[in-house]
């Protein structure tokens, strides 16, 4: 089995699975006073401390979710109330048209129940956001700005420092989804000069279901869970105290080991992307080939259906993605793939390779034994 | 063989699919998404589609050890099979959308596609025997959907696998249950999947738009009612007439005929419904027998059959039939028997 589909999920790290049956197996809620209540308030907070240290952010600056999906949530929903709060003109969101669609569809629900207008910011060929763009839409108007770190798709890495620096030169508050980046590339909360920022723990070795918000001190976020007040009262929830030893485990590990794994994968997959076009010469390799996740890499084949090379990858032991499906499991063309100015065809005929820390040459070598058959095979498929 | 399992989320389809994996083939199993805006869930025995029928799907698959996707066909079923049903109607016609996506969907784009990704053919859920290339009735006569399959040609047929021909849909409950699938019990589907509130009428009425016309007694040839829509009637039809002058002979009436150009609808007596004589449009033999021919003619899903002459017409057949049948509409199919083998299908275009 060569598992080629880490952006979708990484396998959990040895370490996360022993620091998070070591938590389970200590009973207690970490809001309660007593010593078993105390014992795990520590292991939060101790967390709470390796997840900052990891990502550059003030322990308090550190909110624990429920993983990518909610901090994205938060951010977007709650940044947007709380500056609408203090100036009702505040309405407009400014968001890349080549998000995730835990921003996407956040963003389309503000604007179809909250009064929010929405400006998408538009991509280059290769997906990324120019600042220029970001700073010819801004106005009095805007509640906030949000633009990935990296894509999940094509793996293009945006120009965040620069982006959240104009955000900052007209006072408006600055979220960028994180969630590829943490393990493959170099992340400090505080130097990159966003204020909020979405991080979830099975994309670098943690568990699923874990994340964090990273939200800086003086930024205002309306909650969407209200109760205990947990997590400075913006996420209320009991704190899932081994999942949060795990994701700090991980988070420790991954961000320690981030240079080594990146350079490790950056070859892995330079050996593949040249590997693909040799096999394939007619095959278009997708984003910015220089700025990219290092474990990215994502084609279109002309002439054959992402769906049908997954199938028949799939059937010959080799796991990949065409990069989006819908919770039904229908592959739709890819709304990055056409921001980027691509037709719905050629969309379609993409394929995403994603490396991590357990990616092998063996991995590379099995998508290399069976592709070029498999797109043979693919291009007899009548194309829809 | 490698064979590719299309799964609707209902009991046939996964018995279908869990028997050919018993038989020792390859199976790997795919639904089909055929609804652009899927309803989250199921609604008592009406439509098909939904995220719930797609996660029934699945989770026969992961029981059965199989691998899953799903194929989103809907533009296809939309174009060949939603707005034919629509234009069919349009026309005065009676189609029958089931047959038209076996026709044009399963057995067409999906066989296509499977055959081109390296299986060696699909297997459904059909109650229907096919035994070398044979197609003929299930055992399970109630069952029996040897009718809307009619359609296919030989060679569809030769990459075709239809397990359940030989059970009934008690038996197939029952392997159901044996082999812990969770949909044995699932209540059946009976209406037009792609109308989930069973209002044919009113979903014709959306997209044709108000069409009134008048409603002729065919006996007398005054108007004896209007309408809003001749697409909203069915040969054979005598509910919701609304007629507004008695018949002279207090009898019932029924719609004999749609004639869509002048928008009218003519009714008359149970007795002006009986045909004797049907021409048909080019028909698909699956097994091809020389004309003239005596054998026996479905009109109608589960309807009855009649012992009946077939001679050549144009480019389709001529039907005598033996014994009158009742309510035949242009767009119905007329698929011909030899006891219960298939012999052929072809649409009616119009009955005397």
């Amino acid at each position: 089995m060569a598992y080629l589909d880490h952006a979708a999920s990484t396998p959990v790290l040895p370490e996360t699975v022993a620091a998070m049956a070591a938590a389970m197996a200590q009973p207690g809620n970490a809001s309660s006073l007593h010593a078993a209540g105390r014992r795990a308030r520590r292991t939060v907070e101790e967390s709470r401390e390796a997840v900052a240290a990891a990502l550059g952010a003030r322990p308090s600056e550190v909110l624990f979710t429920g993983g990518g999906t909610e901090s994205d949530n938060l951010a977007v929903k709650g940044i947007y109330w709380a500056r609408r709060t203090a100036d009702p003109r505040r309405t407009r969101v400014l968001a890349s048209s080549v998000e995730h669609h835990a921003v996407l569809d956040a963003v389309e629900w503000l604007v179809a129940h909250e009064g929010a207008q929405v400006t998408w910011l538009e991509v280059d060929t290769v997906g990324r956001v120019h600042p220029d763009v970001l700073e010819a839409a801004m106005d009095d108007d805007v509640a906030l700005a949000t633009v990935m770190w990296a894509n999940n798709e094509v793996g293009t890495v945006q120009p965040v420092v620069a982006l959240a620096e104009v955000a900052r030169r007209y006072g408006v508050p600055f979220h960028t989804d994180a969630v590829q980046a943490v393990g493959q590339l170099p992340v400090d909360f505080a130097a990159s000069g966003v204020d909020a920022m979405t991080v979830t723990g099975h994309k670098f070795g943690g568990p699923l279901g874990a994340g964090a918000l990273l939200l800086g001190r003086d930024v205002a976020c309306t909650p969407l869970l209200h109760g205990g007040g947990q997590e400075r009262d913006v996420r209320s929830g009991t704190f899932d105290t081994p999942a949060l030893a795990g994701l700090a485990t991980a988070a420790t590990l991954a961000t320690v080991r981030q240079p080594e794994t990146a350079a490790r994968l950056a070859r892995l997959r330079d050996d593949l992307v040249r590997r693909v076009l040799a096999a394939v010469p007619d095959a278009v390799y997708n984003g910015d080939p220089v700025d990219r996740l290092p474990g990215n890499a994502h084609f279109s084949f002309p002439g054959c259906e992402g769906d049908s090379l997954l199938l028949l990858l799939d059937a010959r032991g080799v796991e990949v993605s065409t990069g989006s499906a819908c919770s039904s499991g229908v592959a739709r063309p890819s709304h990055v793939l056409v921001a980027m100015g691509q037709d719905e065809e050629r969309a379609r005929s993409s394929l995403r390779f994603s490396l991590g820390h357990s990616s092998t040459p063996e991995d590379v070598d099995a998508l290399l034994d069976a592709l070029p058959g498999v797109v043979e095979r693919a291009r007899r498929v009548p194309v829809r | 063989m490698r064979l590719l399992a299309a799964l609707s989320g209902g009991v046939d389809s996964a018995v279908a699919a869990a028997l050919a994996v018993e038989a020792g083939h390859d199976v790997t199993a795919v639904h089909l998404a055929l609804s652009e805006m899927p309803a989250a869930l199921r609604t008592g025995s009406r439509g098909c589609c939904s995220r719930e029928d797609a996660r029934d799907a699945g989770r026969v698959a992961d029981v059965l050890g199989i691998p899953f996707y799903v194929w989103d066909l809907a533009e296809q079923f939309r174009e060949d099979v939603i707005n034919d049903f629509v234009a069919e109607y349009a026309a005065g016609h009676t189609p029958n959308p089931c047959l038209r996506c076996n026709e044009k969907v399963k057995f067409a784009a999906v066989l296509d596609r499977a055959l081109a990704l390296g299986f060696d053919a699909v297997v459904t859920g059909h109650h229907a025997s096919l035994t070398d290339g044979v197609l003929s009735r299930s055992v399970d006569l109630a069952k029996d959907q040897s009718y809307v399959l009619a359609v296919l040609t030989p060679e569809q047929l030769a990459a075709t696998v239809l397990p359940l021909g030989g059970i009934t849909k008690e038996q197939v409950r029952e392997i159901a249950r044996d082999r812990g699938l969770a949909v044995a019990d699932k209540a059946e589907s009976y209406d037009i999947c792609f109308i989930a509130d069973g209002d044919t009428a009113g979903f014709l009425r959306d997209r044709l738009g108000s069409q009134p016309g008048p409603v002729v007694d065919a006996l007398t040839g005054a108007v004896v009612g209007e309408h809003d829509g001749a697409y909203a009637y069915t040969v054979g039809q005598r509910r919701g007439l609304a007629l507004t002058v008695p018949a002279p002979d207090g009898r019932p009436r029924y719609v004999l005929s749609i004639e869509p150009v002048s928008r009218t609808v003519t009714v008359g007596p149970a007795s002006a419904l009986d045909v004797s004589r049907v021409l048909t449009g080019r028909p698909v033999w699956s097994s091809p027998r020389p004309l003239p021919l005596a054998c026996e003619v479905q009109l109608r899903a589960h309807g009855m059959v009649h012992a009946c002459t077939v001679t050549p017409s144009g480019d389709g057949w001529q039907l005598a039939l033996d014994t009158a049948a009742r309510g035949v509409a242009p767009g119905q199919a007329a698929v011909l028997y030899d006891g219960d083998t298939v012999l052929g299908s072809a649409t009616v275009s119009s009955a005397a």
